[in-house]
C-alpha cells in the first residue's frame, strides 16, 4: 500500500510541478490543483496508513495509535482541502480577469515574441 | 484562565474578523458606515496592541510568555496563542501601519473597488494571528487568511498591470503554501506535534535515523518563509507586484514581506537553537548567504528601478535580506538591532509607499489609473471627489511637505544619519565589529554589503528625487491632510525611535534575549502529552 500511494503522490507532484511552470494560464491552474492532491495526499500519509481503524475513541477505553488512526493528520488534510478549494477559486476569478484584460491565456499577458 | 485580562490575547484576532463579517452584511453602499466601522475597528486593535505590548513587557524573565488557550484543552490537544515581546512589537508594528493605511484609503482608494474594507480587516486578522499563534498549522491558517486578503488588496482597483503582477504573486504563493504543508506534515510525522514551544522541546531527542527527514521538512518550511520574504532567488515577484498594487495595499504588503521574516527568526532561534543537540545551528550558513544574496540583488533592482514604486519594491528586498543575514549571526545583540531596523524600515517602506501616490498624482501615471478605476465605478464617485480635491492645498506648501517627507523617507530606508534607519544598521553592526574579538568573515561581508546597499540606495533616491521635484516644474501637488497625515505619522514614529531610541532598544534588548533562550518559550507553553506510540494517547 506504501508503494502504491508514493507512486501516486509522485506521479500527482511531478505532473503538477510540470503544469505550473507551462505558460498557458489552465494549465496552471490544474498543475496547481494536481500538486495540492498531492500534497493532501502526503499529509495524509504521514499519520501512517491502516485500514479499517477508527479515529475516534471508544468511551471509556484508552486507545493506542497501534488500533486506531491518528485523527490530526484527517483534520489538517481537511483544512487544507478547503484551503485549497477557496484559493483555486479565487485564482480561476484572477485568470478571466487577465483574459479579459490582455485578451490571450499566456501568464505574462502577451504571446511570446510579440 | 483567570479573569477578563486574559482574554485580550484572543481580541487582536477577534475584533477585525467580527467588523470585517459585519462589513460584509452591511454591504458595499453604505461607504461611511463601512469607512467609520474600520475606522473604529483598526484604532480597537491598535489600543489592544497596545494594551499587550504593556503586558508583555511588564513579564519578569523567566516567564517570558503569556498563554492562550482556545477553547481551554489542555495545550497539548488544543491550539494556543502565544504572547511574547516580539509578537506584541509586531501587533503594534502591524495595527500603526493599518491605521495609517486605512486613513491614506478614505481619501479615494477605498472607493476604487469592491469589498476594500472588509480585505482590509481580514488582512489585519491575518497578520495578527500570524503573529500570536504557538502552533504550527495555525500559522499556517493564518498565512493563507492573509494572503487570501493580500490577493484581494493587490487586485484592488483592477488594472491590466495589476491583475498581471497579482496573477504571478498568487501562483507562487499558493506554491509556497503547499511547501508550507509538506514541511509541517513531515515535522508532525517525525515528532507528532504541531505546537512550538512542545517542538522545541522533542527535537534534541529525535532519533539519529529520523534527523535526517526532520531537517528537510525544516528546510521545506524554511523555503516557504523564504519565498514570503522575497529572498534571492525566489524573490523576483516583490518589485512587480508592489509596484503594481495601490499605495494603501502596498503600505500592508510592506509588513507581509516580513512576516516571513518573523517565522524565521521564531522558529529558527526557537527549534535550532543551543540547545537543539545535534541539529543546533541548522541551516543558519544558507541563511546569512541567501540574506546576502538578497541585498546584493535587491541593490541591482534599485539601480535599475526606472519608477519610484519599483524603487521601494528593491528597498523592500535589501532590507528583507538585511534581515535575514543579520537573523543568521546568531548573537543577541545584532538580533536586537535587527529588530530595531525591522520597524524602522517598514514605517519608511510604508511611508515611502503611500508619498509615491502623492507625488506621482502630479503627474501623468497615477491620473491614468485613477481615471480608469472611476470610469469603472460610476460618475457619482467623480463628483464627490472632485468636489474634495478641489478643497487641497496647491503648491508651494504641498510641494514643500512632499519634499521633506521624500528626503526623511530617502534618509531613513537609505540608513544614512540622523535617521532610524541608521541606528538600526549600527545596533546591528556594533555587536558584530565589537573590539576584543576578532569579528567573523560574515560579518565583514555584512558590513560591506551594508555599505553598498546604503549607497546604492542614496544614489537611486537621489535620482528619483530630482527627477521628480526638479526635472518637472509644471506638476502641481494637490494634497489633503487625510493623505499627507498617514505619511507624517509613520516618518514622525520613525523620528521619534531615532529622537528616544532608548526605551524602544531595551524592550527589543528583552525580547531578543528571550529569542535567544527557546527554554522560556518552550517552558512558558505547557505540555503534557506523552510522545506518539509511548501506550496512552491521552
Amino acid at each position: 500500500m506504501e508503494t502504491i500511494l508514493a507512486i501516486a503522490i509522485g506521479v500527482l507532484a511531478a505532473s503538477g510541478t510540470w503544469l505550473v511552470l507551462r505558460p498557458r494560464t489552465f494549465q496552471v491552474v490544474i498543475g496547481l490543483s494536481l500538486l495540492s492532491y498531492a500534497v493532501n495526499l502526503f499529509i495524509f500519509s504521514t499519520g501512517g496508513l491502516r485500514t479499517g481503524a477508527a479515529p475516534v475513541l471508544a468511551p471509556g477505553e484508552a486507545g493506542t495509535l497501534a488500533g486506531y488512526a491518528d485523527p490530526v493528520p484527517q483534520a489538517l488534510v481537511l483544512t487544507a482541502i478547503v484551503i485549497g478549494f477557496a484559493t483555486t477559486a479565487l485564482f480561476l476569478v484572477v485568470l478571466l480577469a487577465a483574459r479579459g484584460f490582455t485578451g490571450t491565456d499566456h501568464v505574462d499577458g502577451r504571446e511570446k515574441g510579440s | 484562565m483567570s479573569g477578563w485580562g486574559d482574554h485580550l490575547l484572543i481580541l487582536p484576532i477577534l475584533v477585525p474578523l467580527i467588523a470585517g463579517a459585519v462589513m460584509i452584511l452591511i454591504g458595499e453602499r453604505r461607504r461611511r458606515t463601512l469607512a467609520a466601522l474600520g475606522v473604529v475597528s483598526t484604532l480597537a486593535v491598535a489600543a489592544l496592541a497596545l494594551a499587550l505590548l504593556g503586558i508583555a513587557g511588564t513579564a519578569e524573565p523567566g516567564a517570558m510568555v503569556r498563554v492562550y488557550r482556545l477553547g481551554d484543552w489542555p495545550a497539548a490537544f488544543g491550539i494556543v496563542l502565544v504572547l511574547d515581546r516580539l509578537a506584541a512589537v509586531m501587533l503594534v508594528l502591524t495595527s500603526v501601519l493599518a491605521l495609517a493605511a486605512l486613513v491614506f484609503a478614505l481619501a479615494r482608494w477605498h472607493r476604487a473597488g469592491t469589498y476594500f474594507h472588509p480585505l482590509f480587516q481580514f488582512q489585519i486578522m491575518g497578520l495578527n494571528g500570524a503573529f500570536l499563534t504557538g502552533d504550527l498549522f495555525n500559522l499556517f491558517v493564518f498565512f493563507e487568511v492573509m494572503l487570501a486578503a493580500s490577493y484581494g488588496l493587490a487586485l484592488h482597483g483592477s488594472t491590466r498591470l495589476r491583475v498581471q503582477s497579482a496573477m504571478h504573486y498568487i501562483v507562487i504563493n499558493l506554491v509556497a503554501s503547499l511547501l508550507f504543508l509538506i514541511g509541517v506534515s513531515v515535522i508532525y510525522g517525525v515528532t507528532g506535534t504541531l505546537n512550538m514551544a512542545d517542538l522545541a522541546g522533542r527535537i534534541p531527542s529525535i532519533a539519529a535515523a529520523d534527523r535526517g527527514l526532520m531537517e528537510a521538512g525544516c528546510a521545506v518550511l524554511g523555503v516557504a518563509f523564504v519565498i514570503k520574504a522575497a529572498i534571492w532567488p525566489l524573490g523576483f515577484w516583490l518589485p512587480t507586484t508592489y509596484a503594481a498594487a495601490s499605495a494603501p495595499a502596498a503600505a500592508m504588503l510592506s509588513i507581509l514581506s516580513k512576516v516571513g521574516i518573523y517565522a524565521i527568526l521564531r522558529l529558527w532561534l526557537l527549534l535550532f537553537g543551543d540547545d537543539a543537540g545535534a541539529s543546533a545551528g541548522f541551516g543558519g550558513t544558507w541563511l546569512l548567504v541567501g540574506g546576502l544574496a538578497t541585498i546584493g540583488f535587491g541593490s541591482v533592482v534599485v539601480l535599475a528601478a526606472q519608477s519610484a514604486a519599483r524603487l521601494v519594491g528593491g528597498c523592500v528586498l535589501v532590507s528583507s535580506g538585511t534581515l535575514l543575514a543579520a537573523i543568521a549571526m546568531g548573537v543577541v545583540g545584532v538580533t536586537q538591532g535587527a529588530l530595531f531596523y525591522l520597524a524602522s524600515s517598514v514605517l519608511g517602506i510604508a511611508a515611502f509607499f503611500l508619498l509615491i501616490e502623492l507625488f506621482e498624482r502630479g503627474r501623468d501615471a497615477g491620473a491614468d489609473v485613477l481615471a480608469v478605476t472611476r470610469e469603472a465605478f460610476g460618475e457619482e464617485d467623480e463628483v464627490l471627489s472632485e468636489s474634495e480635491e478641489s478643497a487641497g492645498i496647491a503648491i508651494p506648501v504641498g510641494t514643500a511637505v512632499l519634499g521633506l517627507s521624500f528626503i526623511a523617507c530617502a534618509l531613513i530606508l537609505a540608513g544614512l544619519p540622523p535617521l532610524s534607519g541608521f541606528v538600526g544598521k549600527l545596533a546591528m553592526l556594533v555587536p558584530l565589529l565589537a573590539p576584543g574579538e576578532a569579528p567573523s568573515a560574515g560579518a565583514w561581508v555584512l558590513l560591506g554589503a551594508l555599505l553598498v546597499s546604503g549607497l546604492v540606495t542614496t544614489i537611486a533616491m537621489v535620482r528619483t528625487g530630482i527627477d521628480v521635484f526638479w526635472a518637472s516644474p509644471d506638476s502641481v501637488a494637490r494634497i489633503r491632510l487625510v493623505e499627507i497625515g498617514p505619511v507624517l505619522l509613520l516618518l514622525g514614529l520613525c523620528i521619534a525611535l531615532t529622537a528616544k531610541p532608548q526605551p524602544v532598544m531595551q524592550y527589543l534588548g528583552a525580547a531578543a534575549a528571550s529569542l535567544h533562550q527557546p527554554q522560556d518559550y518552550a517552558g512558558g507553553v505547557p505540555t503534557d502529552r506523552p510522545p506518539p506510540g509511548e501506550g496512552k494517547a491521552r
